[in-house]
């Protein structure tokens, strides 16, 4: 929701990366203010899962200019940890599995590590586990996913939901949500949204980045950004999905060219 | 390797067979039979060299350097020297101490089975001893087992009635006290039709100087017994053991083996199991390995007849300029039809210097079989540590608990709950200094 006299979270500009000497963002702009939803929309190659990664501290990705500027802090001298740490938070299109390490010594850690930093008091295991399962009644997870190892076994949509267990948890300043919609099912989609919609406030932000438009039925954006070749080529409303949804990216890309023609 | 030191390396074995003291000869004409045939095995060997294809990667000429003391009486200890080695869930523990039964030490439950040492069961169980003892782990071009056989003046035994199912784990440990010592641990499991039991095979050092263990396990499965076989090399530092180990495999029984091998400066663990029609077996292991560690495992899955099941996932965690040796031989033979067999090697290597050798080997001689092999040797996915630091986690940490994660896989397997635990943390902590 867009509030009045919010203060700047995220502040990116002119930021150009590439991967293996590739350019992949090109002049990326894009500003965030606390209370709002952004969803940045394109199709596939355009960049949203490289901006995502790049905000979040990904190595693979090298920065050639331009700045990050999270809550007033330079993003881009932090490691993703830090990152982390000071309120950037990352859902993962594909959360990786790790047998062999419990779900809630995992979550514990992360949980207990993050308030270390942040000056706040650590959870004992049983204080945790109580915390951590009212956590979940938000997401309607089962309290068995605690004893299994992290992800490992679960279904697309179990994951989903233990990545926004996640962000429950860490309180996240900035949630970047890279394609949580993909591999849901309406019932998983419907819990999974409604989870965020819950932990959306007016401190914190949050990125849907999704190729979709169905993602935004249930988590309405109070802005949609279209990405093409590595940076944002038009922004509006949440009603800008709806028209991407009927007419497709072709028209944004001929509008975008049309209009730099003219500039130049 | 010269002639000169193929020279040294038979003066260095006939020293080892002259100086230590010969077993008191046995009442059992048999025994003392398998012992003069061992010696004489032993006289036509010699110690083996990286020119020895078995041995291509393990070079254990170290071992010939350190001059190896015969055993003295076992050192006294108390059962408060142990406690840290007990586990808590097995009511039978059997303790040898530089190979020296400890009967003081050791607890042995009223459960209808016999276990103990050799000396003492002998003559109640000469014919069935007589009937396997030796006769499974092969001396034939192995120096090693021969070695062993050569010394064998005490053993742990196991021996289980027709259809009993011992459900509590049954300890034998191995301590290692003295240094520059050499001792020859030596079991024999005996498990008759339909019984089921849980052993553990556990070598521990109280001390960090050289010394040498080698030792020689027999498992004989009749038809449809069930074994699980934990096995873990935790010796010194600077220890050199050497293993080998032999299963036999009656009709549809069943054998989980589960090795972890942490311990020694060099190590060398043979497995070789021989699987009679529809028995199973897992076969898994882990090496976790620094320093300048080498852990060699050989191990041969031998499908003799049809309808067996084989699984084996060996793993290998190495770290500083370490080296891990993995060749794993899976035999079909004529006629082992409807052989099911999967084996999986995977090397986590953890530094630059860190090293390893793997070899699996598929020698198929029926038609109609479903086996399959791999191995994957890589260092710890950038993917998977990017995660963990994303959710606040530093590097170290996130690298950790990776490599944890993938030792535990194998520790898992292990059907103890207290030894699964400390292991556990062992890997915990292993992995947790090793970055």
């Amino acid at each position: 929701m867009i509030y009045p006299n919010s203060k700047t979270i995220l502040e990116v500009r002119n930021l150009c990366a590439s991967v293996s000497g590739t350019p992949i963002l090109k002049n990326m702009n894009f500003t965030v203010k606390s209370g709002e939803v952004h969803a940045i929309m394109g199709p596939n190659g355009s960049g949203k899962s490289t901006f995502s990664k790049v905000l979040a501290g990904h190595t693979d990705y090298e920065i050639t200019s331009g700045t990050v500027l999270f809550e007033g802090k330079n993003l881009l001298e932090l490691a993703p940890e830090e990152r982390a740490r000071a309120g950037v938070f990352l859902a993962f299109q594909y959360p990786i599995e790790i047998p062999g390490v419990g779900n809630s010594q995992f979550l514990r850690l992360t949980y207990n590590t993050v308030q270390t930093h942040r000056g706040k008091e650590e959870l004992d295991p049983l204080e945790f586990d109580d915390f951590v399962r009212e956590k979940m009644k938000l997401l309607e997870m089962n309290p068995d996913f605690l004893d299994r190892s992290v992800n490992a076994g679960f279904s697309g949509g179990e994951k989903k939901r233990n990545e926004i267990l996640q962000m429950a948890l860490l309180e996240p300043s900035l949630a970047i949500l890279d394609e949580t919609d993909s591999g849901l099912d309406i019932d998983a989609l419907r819990i999974v949204s409604n989870g965020v919609n819950q932990l959306a406030n007016k401190d914190n932000a949050i990125v849907l980045v999704t190729h979709y438009q169905r993602l935004l039925n249930y988590i309405v954006p109070d802005f949609v950004h279209v990405m093409e070749a590595g940076r944002i080529i038009k922004s509006g409303g949440k009603e800008l999905a709806l028209e991407l949804e009927t007419r497709g990216y072709d028209w944004v890309s001929e509008e975008y060219k049309a209009a730099t023609r003219v500039a130049a | 390797m010269s002639t000169a030191t193929t020279q040294a390396a038979s003066a260095y074995l006939q020293g080892l067979l002259a100086g230590q003291p010969r077993p008191a000869a046995a009442r059992q004409a048999w025994l003392n039979q398998l012992r003069s045939s061992a010696v004489e095995t032993v006289s036509e060997l010699t110690i083996p060299t990286t020119r020895d294809e078995e041995w291509r990667f393990t070079d254990i000429s170290l071992l010939t350097k350190i001059s190896l003391q015969p055993a003295h009486a076992a050192i006294n200890l108390a059962s408060a020297d142990i406690q840290r080695f007990c586990i808590e869930e097995a009511d039978t523990r059997l303790v040898f101490v530089d190979g020296i039964y400890a009967p003081k030490l050791s607890t042995v439950a009223a459960n209808g089975i016999v276990v103990g040492n050799l000396a003492s069961a002998l003559a109640k169980n000469a014919d069935v001893l007589k009937q396997h003892l030796g006769q499974h782990a092969s001396t034939k071009d192995n120096v090693f087992a021969a070695l062993n056989t050569a010394f064998l003046h005490d053993a742990a035994l196991i021996l289980l009635p027709r259809n009993v199912a011992v459900s509590a784990p049954i300890h034998l440990l191995f301590i290692a006290t003295q240094k520059e010592v050499v001792s020859y641990p030596r079991t024999l499991v005996l498990a008759d039709n339909g019984c089921a039991v849980t052993v553990i095979e556990d070598y521990v050092s109280m001390q960090d100087e050289a010394y040498f263990t080698n030792a020689v396990t027999e498992f004989v499965l009749a038809d449809n017994a069930h074994v699980n076989h934990i096995r873990v090399q935790r010796e010194g530092a600077k220890a050199f053991h050497i293993a080998n180990c032999s299963a036999i495999l009656s009709r549809a029984s069943n054998y989980q083996s589960v090795s972890v091998a942490m311990g020694a400066r060099i190590s060398r663990y043979n497995l070789s199991v021989k699987m009679a029609e529809g028995a199973e077996c897992s076969a898994d292991g882990l090496a976790l390995i620094s320093a300048r560690q080498l852990a060699d495992t050989h191990t041969c899955i031998d499908h003799a007849q049809a309808h067996g099941t084989s699984r084996q996932l060996h793993k290998c965690i190495v770290g500083g300029a370490a080296h891990a040796v993995f060749n794993g031989k899976i035999m079909v033979r004529h006629g082992a039809q409807k052989t099911d067999s999967q084996q999986s090697n995977r090397t986590l290597l953890l530094t630059e210097k860190a090293h390893v050798d793997t070899k699996p080997q598929l020698e198929i001689f029926a038609d109609d079989v479903k086996c399959t092999h791999g191995a994957t040797i890589g260092q710890l996915d950038s993917e998977e540590v990017f995660y963990l630091q994303s959710r606040g986690l530093s590097e170290t940490v996130a690298r950790n608990m990776l490599t944890y994660a993938f030792g535990a896989e194998i520790i898992e397997r292990i059907p103890v709950t207290s030894l699964k635990r400390s292991l556990e943390q062992t890997v915990l902590e292993q992995t947790s200094t090793q970055l």
